[in-house]
C-alpha cells in the first residue's frame, strides 16, 4: 500500500504535515518498540497499525536505562533487550516498515547509543533505511547542535521537545532551530496510561504556534480515544505509545498482538479523524 | 576558572545536562537558586551553624599509628565515619535540605545505594521538616537492611525499585522518573556527585569542605600536622574523593588517588570501575565514564560494597582523568574484605566497604608509598556492612 508521494527522510514528514494541513486533519502517529513481540513478528504489528489507520510511526529502540519512559515502554524494552534487539536489529526493522507501509517512520532513542555509533554515522544509517525522523527523549536543545547538524547534512527531520515547564526563552530556542515538528508533552511525568485527558495540552500548543510555525505534535499519557480526540484539537498530530505497547505485552502471540492493535489503532484513528 | 563547570555545566567534554525537556527549566532553577544561596552570607551561617553543632565538623584527622606500622609510612585518616549518620553524605543533604527549604518545596527524593545517602536525606528532612522518598534498588534493601530500618525511623518511605539490576543505577533512575512528574513541588536531593548540571557542581560546593578542612588540619605548621604527600579515597559516584581532592587539585606537590571497585576482577567484567575500565558516554544526564556495550547500553555493575556498584562516576573525574589532576586505580571484592579486617582489628575501627577499597589500593601499594604522609579519606562508618560481612564467613 505504499503510497505515490515520498514519505522518507525530512520531506517525507514535511509532505505528511502538509496534507494533513490541506485536509484540516490530525494524524496520528502510533508509538511501538521495535522487536515486539520478536523481532521477525515486529514488522506485521506496523503493518496492521498501517491497516487501521495510521499515519505515521515512532520506532523505539529499546534502551536499558529510558528515563523518560514509564513502566510499560520500560518492561517492552526490557523484553525486547532480553530477546536479543540490537540497533542493528531496529533499523532493519524501520527499513521494513517504511518499504512496507510506505509511511514516514520517526525513530525514537535515547543520546548513548546515537553516541555510541557516533551522531553522524547514526544519521547516515537512518537516511539509508529511509527514515522520516529522529526523537531523542534526552536531548534537550541546548545539547542538540551536533545533532541537528548531522539530521540536516543527512536529510533527516530532528523532532524536539516542549513540555508544560518550558519556558518562553526554552521554546523561542526550540523554534530557532527549526525541528521536523515539536513534541508537546501533555503531561508532567513519563510515558505510560493516564485515567485523565490531560488539561495542559491546550495552552502548551497555543504557546509553542505564538514562537514557531513548524508541526506541532502531543505525545505522553494519552491513553484512550477520547484523550485523543480532545488532545487533536489543539495540534497537528498525536502520539499514543503506552496504550498500544501494554496491549502487546498482554497478548499471547504475534497473531493476537496484531488483532487487538488493528482495533485499538482504527479507535484512535476515528477519534483523531472527528 | 580552571576548575569550575562553564555555563552549559561542562568540566572540558565532560558533564552537561541531556535530560527530558520536562526537567530542564528546574534545572536552570536549581542552578540559579543554589549560587544566589551560596554567595549568600545568611545561607552560609544556617549552614555553618548545622555543620557544626548538628553535623558534627570539622572531623578528626586521626594517625593511624599501627596500621602506619605495619605498612610502613605515615597514614591518616580523615574521619568523616564520625560526622552525624555515619558517612560524608550527611554534608551535601543538610546543604541541599537547606536549599529546598529556601525554594519552598515540601518535598524531597532521593535514591541511595548503601543506604547512607538515603540516611543522611531522611534525616535532614527530619530535621528540617520535609516530607522524604528514598527509591534503593531491591537487592540494595535485602543487603543494608539497617539502613531501611533507620531511614523508616527517620520517617522517609523506602521505594524498592525492581528494574534492570535493582541496584544504585536502577534507584537514580527511578528518582529521576519520580521528578519528572513532580518537579514543580519536589527536589531531587542526588546523592554524589553525578547527574546532569548542576547536580557535579553543587554537590561538590557541599563536599569541599572536607578537603578544606584537612588543608587546615595538616598544614605543616608542626610536626603532629604534616602536609599530605598522598590522598586516597574511594569513588562510587565520587563524592567524596571530590570533597577532598578538590581544594587540592591545582597543588603538584599532592598525589590524588581515586579507588575503584573491581569487584571480582576487572577481566570478569563485573565491576564497578567506570573510569578505569569504562569509556566516554552519557548516563543520567551527564556526559562521563560509564560502563556499556558497543551499541551503547548500560552495563550492570558488580561490587560487594553497594555504594560503588555504579555504572557511572561524576563528570568532573572523567575531567581529572583526562588532565591527569588525578589518578584513578582499584580494588576487588576480595581485597577490600581484608582491608576491611585489617582496619578493623588494628585500629579499632570498623570502615564501611566502600572506604575499604581505598585502604586496599594502600595495603597493595606500600612499597610505592613508604615513607609518605598519605591520608586515606575514611568515608564511613561499616555498622551497615557487618551483617553483610558476617554472613561471608568471617
Ligand atoms: C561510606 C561511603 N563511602 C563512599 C560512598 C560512595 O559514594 P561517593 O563516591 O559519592 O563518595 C558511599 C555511597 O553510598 C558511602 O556510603
Amino acid at each position: 500500500m505504499a503510497s505515490e508521494i515520498d514519505s522518507t527522510g525530512a520531506e517525507g514528514l514535511g509532505n505528511l504535515f502538509a496534507a494533513a494541513r490541506e485536509d484540516g486533519r490530525t494524524v496520528l502517529l502510533p508509538y511501538m518498540t521495535a522487536g515486539l513481540p520478536t523481532l521477525d513478528a515486529s514488522v506485521r504489528l506496523f503493518e496492521a497499525m498501517a491497516a487501521a489507520g495510521a499515519d505515521g510511526f515512532e520506532v523505539g529502540i529499546p534502551y536499558a536505562d529510558p528515563l523518560m519512559d514509564g513502566p510499560v515502554i520500560m518492561e517492552a524494552g526490557e523484553r525486547a533487550l532480553a530477546a536479543g534487539t540490537t540497533v542493528d536489529g531496529c533499523l532493519e526493522v524501520v527499513s521494513d516498515v517504511v518499504s512496507s507501509t510506505g509511511l514516514p517512520v520517526i525513530v525514537m532513542t535515547y543520546v548513548n547509543p546515537v553516541l555510541r555509533m557516533g551522531v553522524d554515522r547514526f544519521c547516515v544509517r537512518l537516511a539509508d533505511v529511509g527514515a522520516a525522523g529522529l526523537i531523542v527523549a534526552d536531548l534537550p536543545v541546548d545539547e542538540a547542535g551536533p545533532f541537528l547538524e548531522a539530521t540536516r547534512t543527512h536529510g533527516v527531520g530532528l523532532v524536539l521537545f516542549a513540555a508544560p515547564t518550558t519556558d518562553e526563552r526554552r521554546l523561542r530556542a526550540v523554534a530557532m532551530a527549526e525541528p521536523a515538528f515539536v513534541y508537546a508533552v501533555a503531561d508532567m511525568g513519563v510515558t505510560g496510561t493516564r485515567d485523565e485527558a490531560s488539561d495542559k495540552i491546550a495552552g502548551l500548543a497555543a504557546r509553542i504556534r505564538d514562537v514557531s510555525a513548524q508541526p506541532i505534535v502531543a505525545g505522553v499519557g494519552i491513553s484512550t480515544p477520547d484523550h485523543a480526540r480532545a488532545a487533536a484539537r489543539h495540534v497537528d498530530g498525536v502520539i499514543v505509545g503506552s496504550a498500544l505497547v501494554r496491549l502487546v505485552l498482554e497478548a499471547n502471540d504475534a497473531d493476537d498482538s496484531a488483532r487487538a492493535l488493528r482495533s485499538a489503532v482504527a479507535a484512535f484513528a476515528a477519534a483523531v479523524g472527528d | 576558572m580552571l576548575l569550575s563547570p562553564d555555563e552549559r555545566g561542562r568540566f572540558g567534554e565532560f558533564g552537561g545536562a541531556f535530560a527530558p525537556e520536562t526537567l530542564m527549566p528546574a534545572l536552570s532553577e536549581l542552578e540559579t537558586a543554589f549560587a544566589a544561596a551560596w554567595a549568600d552570607p545568611s545561607f552560609r551561617r544556617d549552614l555553618d551553624a548545622l555543620l557544626g553543632s548538628y553535623v558534627g565538623r570539622p572531623t578528626p584527622v586521626y594517625r593511624a599509628d599501627r596500621l602506619s606500622e605495619l605498612l610502613g609510612m605515615d597514614l591518616w585518616l580523615k574521619r568523616e565515619d564520625l560526622a552525624h549518620t555515619g558517612a560524608h553524605k550527611i554534608n551535601n543533604t543538610v546543604g541541599q535540605g537547606l536549599l529546598t527549604t529556601r525554594m519552598g518545596k515540601p518535598r524531597v527524593i532521593a535514591e541511595t545505594g548503601a543506604g547512607q545517602h538515603g540516611v543522611a536525606t531522611a534525616t535532614a528532612c527530619a530535621l528540617l521538616g520535609l516530607e522524604c522518598v528514598v527509591y534503593m534498588g531491591a537487592k540494595d534493601v535485602e543487603r543494608q537492611r539497617l539502613n531501611v530500618y533507620r531511614m523508616e525511623m527517620l520517617g522517609a518511605e523506602v521505594i524498592p525499585v525492581t528494574s534492570g539490576a535493582s541496584t544504585l543505577k536502577d534507584a537514580v533512575s527511578a528518582a529521576l522518573r519520580d521528578w519528572v512528574a513532580t518537579v514543580e513541588n519536589t527536589h531531587y536531593i542526588i546523592g554524589s556527585v553525578v547527574g546532569p548540571h548542576p547536580f557535579p557542581w553543587m554537590v561538590r560546593e557541599l563536599q569541599k569542605v572536607i578537603g578544606e578542612e584537612l588543608r587546615s588540619q595538616m598544614d605543616g605548621s608542626a610536626p603532629d600536622r604534616p602536609v599530605p604527600e598522598v590522598i586516597v579515597a574511594c569513588v562510587g559516584g565520587g563524592s567524596n574523593a571530590m570533597g577532598i581532592f578538590y581544594p587540592y587539585a591545582a597543588d603538584p606537590t599532592v598525589d590524588l588517588v581515586g579507588v575503584e571497585a573491581a569487584g571480582h576482577g576487572l577481566v570478569t567484567g563485573e565491576h564497578g570501575a567506570s573510569l578505569v575500565a569504562g569509556s566516554p558516554g552519557v548516563i543520567h544526564g551527564a556526559r562521563t565514564y560509564m560502563l556499556q556495550d558497543d551499541s551503547g547500553q548500560v552495563l550492570e555493575a558488580h561490587s560487594i560494597s553497594a555504594g560503588l556498584d555504579y555504572p557511572g562516576v561524576g563528570p568532573e573525574h572523567a575531567y581529572f582523568k583526562d588532565s591527569s589532576l588525578a589518578r584513578y586505580e582499584t580494588a576487588t571484592d576480595a581485597q577490600a574484605l581484608e582491608a576491611f579486617h585489617l582496619m578493623a582489628s588494628t585500629e579499632g575501627i570498623i570502615p564501611a566497604l566502600e572506604p575499604s577499597h581505598a585502604l586496599a589500593w594502600i595495603m597493595r601499594s606500600r612499597d610505592e608509598l613508604a615513607g609518605k604522609t598519605v591520608v586515606l579519606n575514611l568515608s564511613g562508618r561499616g555498622d551497615k556492612d557487618v551483617e553483610q560481612v558476617a554472613s561471608l564467613g568471617f
